[in-house]
């Protein structure tokens, strides 16, 4: 057998790996994980270099589901690249709709009226609890808490995609919001079922962390695992509920102050350690959060238009120039940047994902630990391959 | 009731007449309802089968949260016997095909096809696995998995609904219960001269090579007017 390759075997500064000692050499195993895993989370794949079960490199493979998503912008209309961006993201459809549709609106100029600024945190919110609902079943499944936790998510999901199906038409697809507005008004019994729900989404969360927050093996195999120090999170772009989990305040809600957000009194949880109990916790709290949103919303939800009478549908051409839109998704800030030369089509179309960029600092998170810590610290950082591969 | 009894070579024979049924299908019920069960091998083997449809834990994108959601509390799979997802290719009996295929995805999804032991099915879940979907313009999406293997269920829909899945596994159990084991329908894991491994594609340098399977995709036929042939 050739002498391996040790010059991967350096352990990085801060990390908890062992020096490995040199007659272990020969033992280092190279294992891959995915694109087939039930953990993955979709179809990613890590190729895991073991020293015994201890982590000590990580590869990140992707482009298992690279759908072109930016070429095809670049060759539909501005309208026609709105149900794609349905399935960029395919959890948080709504969110990514508003994303979209605020580039375009800052791109051409055009207003939203108070009432569409309202649905759409109505709709905002309503997704994150969603997403992060599924989010903490996901998490759970990975730890092998088989089946239970991710059943009661779902069924709270079904709840909030049946509201999602009265309105927009489709359950996962929504494809709802517009430029200079949104596409249906709600109905009053629309609205009623936001609010039941709403009005039951407590109890839920008092259930569910019940079951799971306090929960001694839970927290055995969640707390210290997988921490991300705030100054890593910051340089790698990091953002959402992982930067917050790390301690730093960055939620654009607060900083950009988009929509209507402003109005509305909520805090934003921090985490203290930047570990994957953190990261569980701080979406947790995030819930609760948005339930305090979803009832300012439906309390103060103002009468009127729901599209500015200036925005065009069909023929829609900006005016030449370039526009950035970005919004707090569930995940962490998604954003569309769009370059305009006077066409029906965008010349340039990007999307900043916020699970790509999240994913980067994956192997800084695994070094020192097992692989069955590698599972449950992916599932903590809530990636979506649609959004990842793009 | 079927043939199973006759041999092969006799239900070939241009003169051979249908086989006699022995009972007929009201007699049946008659004696069911006495509470005597009469049936075949074939009749019990495909009902205890089509039952225990064992899909793979294998989801590729969208359709994925549907599937998971069909084997929730809502739509909850397990009452139609295929709760049982496992994560092994050795271990199941049915692929969905959930998702888009991409060509770098394709080689992966045809491996695990092969990996499945027979007797095993597909099931074409949503436009994307079907045709390529909305992303079917693209330079890396494959325009249908029914060009590489065979695929027994398709169902439409960008995603199809829980429901739409539970309707599509409905329809491969009535398939299933109507295979017979001999003759020349029989499925590929009773007969010897079917190849059961489809061949693994790789990435060229352009596409993927090769870019079908032809003994189960054949591209379709020009349509020539006849004033123009």
């Amino acid at each position: 057998m050739s002498a391996p390759d040790s010059s991967f075997l350096a352990p990085p500064a801060g990390s908890q790996v062992r020096a490995v000692h040199d007659e272990f050499h020969g033992d280092l195993l190279e294992v891959s994980m995915g694109p087939h895993h039930p953990s993955t989370h979709g179809v990613f794949r890590m190729i895991v270099t073991l020293d015994g079960e201890t982590i000590v490199k990580l590869k990140p493979v992707f482009g298992y589901l690279h759908r072109n998503h930016e070429k095809l912008g670049e060759n539909t209309s501005y309208l026609a690249s709105m149900p794609y961006t349905d399935r960029l993201d395919y959890l948080n459809s709504m969110t990514n709709n508003w994303a979209y549709a605020l580039a375009v609106e800052r791109l051409a100029g055009l207003a939203v009226p108070a009432r569409a600024e309202y649905l759409r945190v109505i709709l905002a919110e309503l997704t994150r609890l969603l997403n992060h609902s599924c989010l903490a079943g996901f998490l759970l499944q990975d730890c092998g808490c088989s089946g239970t936790p991710l059943m009661y998510a779902f069924r709270e999901r079904e709840k909030i995609l049946d509201l999602f199906e009265s309105l927009s038409g489709s359950r996962m697809m929504c494809n709802f919001q517009r430029f200079g507005g949104c596409r249906v008004d709600p109905s009053a019994d629309w609205l009623a079922g936001v609010q039941q729900l709403t009005d039951g989404y407590g109890a839920f969360l008092d259930e569910f962390e019940a079951l799971l927050t306090g929960n001694e093996i839970f927290m055995a195999r969640t707390q210290g695992v997988g921490r991300l120090a705030a100054p890593l999170a910051i340089s790698a772009g990091v953002t959402g509920p992982v930067l917050r989990a790390s301690g730093v305040a960055h939620d654009l809600r607060k900083v950009d102050g988009y929509g209507a957000y402003p109005q509305f009194d909520f805090r934003v949880p921090l985490g203290d350690h930047g570990d994957t109990y953190d990261r569980y916790m701080v979406r947790i709290l995030e819930m609760r959060e948005s339930i305090q949103i979803l009832r300012q919303a439906l309390a103060r939800l103002p009468d009127g238009p729901i599209m500015d009478p200036k925005a065009k549908l069909r023929g829609f051409r900006p005016k030449a120039g370039e526009a950035y839109g970005r919004i707090e998704g569930p995940k962490g800030e998604i954003g569309f940047y769009l370059i305009s030369d006077g066409s029906p089509n965008p010349y340039r179309y990007r999307v900043r994902p916020p699970s790509f960029i999240n994913l980067t600092i994956l192997e800084d998170l695994c070094l020192g630990h097992t692989v069955a810590d590698a599972v449950i610290i992916l599932g903590s950082v809530d990636i979506v391959l649609g959004e990842v591969d793009r | 009731m079927s043939d199973a009894a006759l041999p092969p070579d006799s239900a070939a024979a241009p003169a051979a007449t249908p086989a006699s049924e022995p009972i007929t299908p009201a007699q049946r019920d008659d004696l069911r309802r006495q509470g005597i069960l009469l049936t075949s091998i074939e009749e019990l083997y495909n009902w205890g089968r089509s039952h225990s449809v064992w899909p793979l834990n294998f989801g590729l994108a969208c359709c994925a949260i549907e599937m998971i959601a069909a084997s929730m509390a809502r739509f909850d799979i397990a009452r139609f016997g295929s709760e049982v997802f496992r994560p092994s290719p050795r271990q199941a009996d049915l692929l969905i095909v959930s998702g888009t295929v991409t060509k770098k995805m394709a080689p992966q999804v045809i491996r695990l096809w092969n990996q499945m032991p027979e007797p095993k099915y597909c099931i074409a879940m949503g436009a994307c696995a079907i045709s390529g979907g909305p992303f079917k313009q693209g330079y890396n999406v494959l325009k249908g998995i029914d060009r590489f293997i065979p695929v027994d269920i398709f169902i439409p829909g960008c995603p199809p609904r829980p429901e739409a899945l539970l309707h599509g596994l409905v329809q491969l159990q009535a398939k299933i219960r109507g295979q017979p084991l001999t003759g020349p329908d029989a499925p590929r894991h009773l007969r010897s001269d079917v190849e059961c491994n489809c061949p693994i594609p790789e990435f060229g340098a352009h596409d993927l090579v090769p870019t079908q399977n032809p003994t189960v995709w054949q591209p379709p036929q020009p349509i020539v007017r006849p004033d123009k042939a």
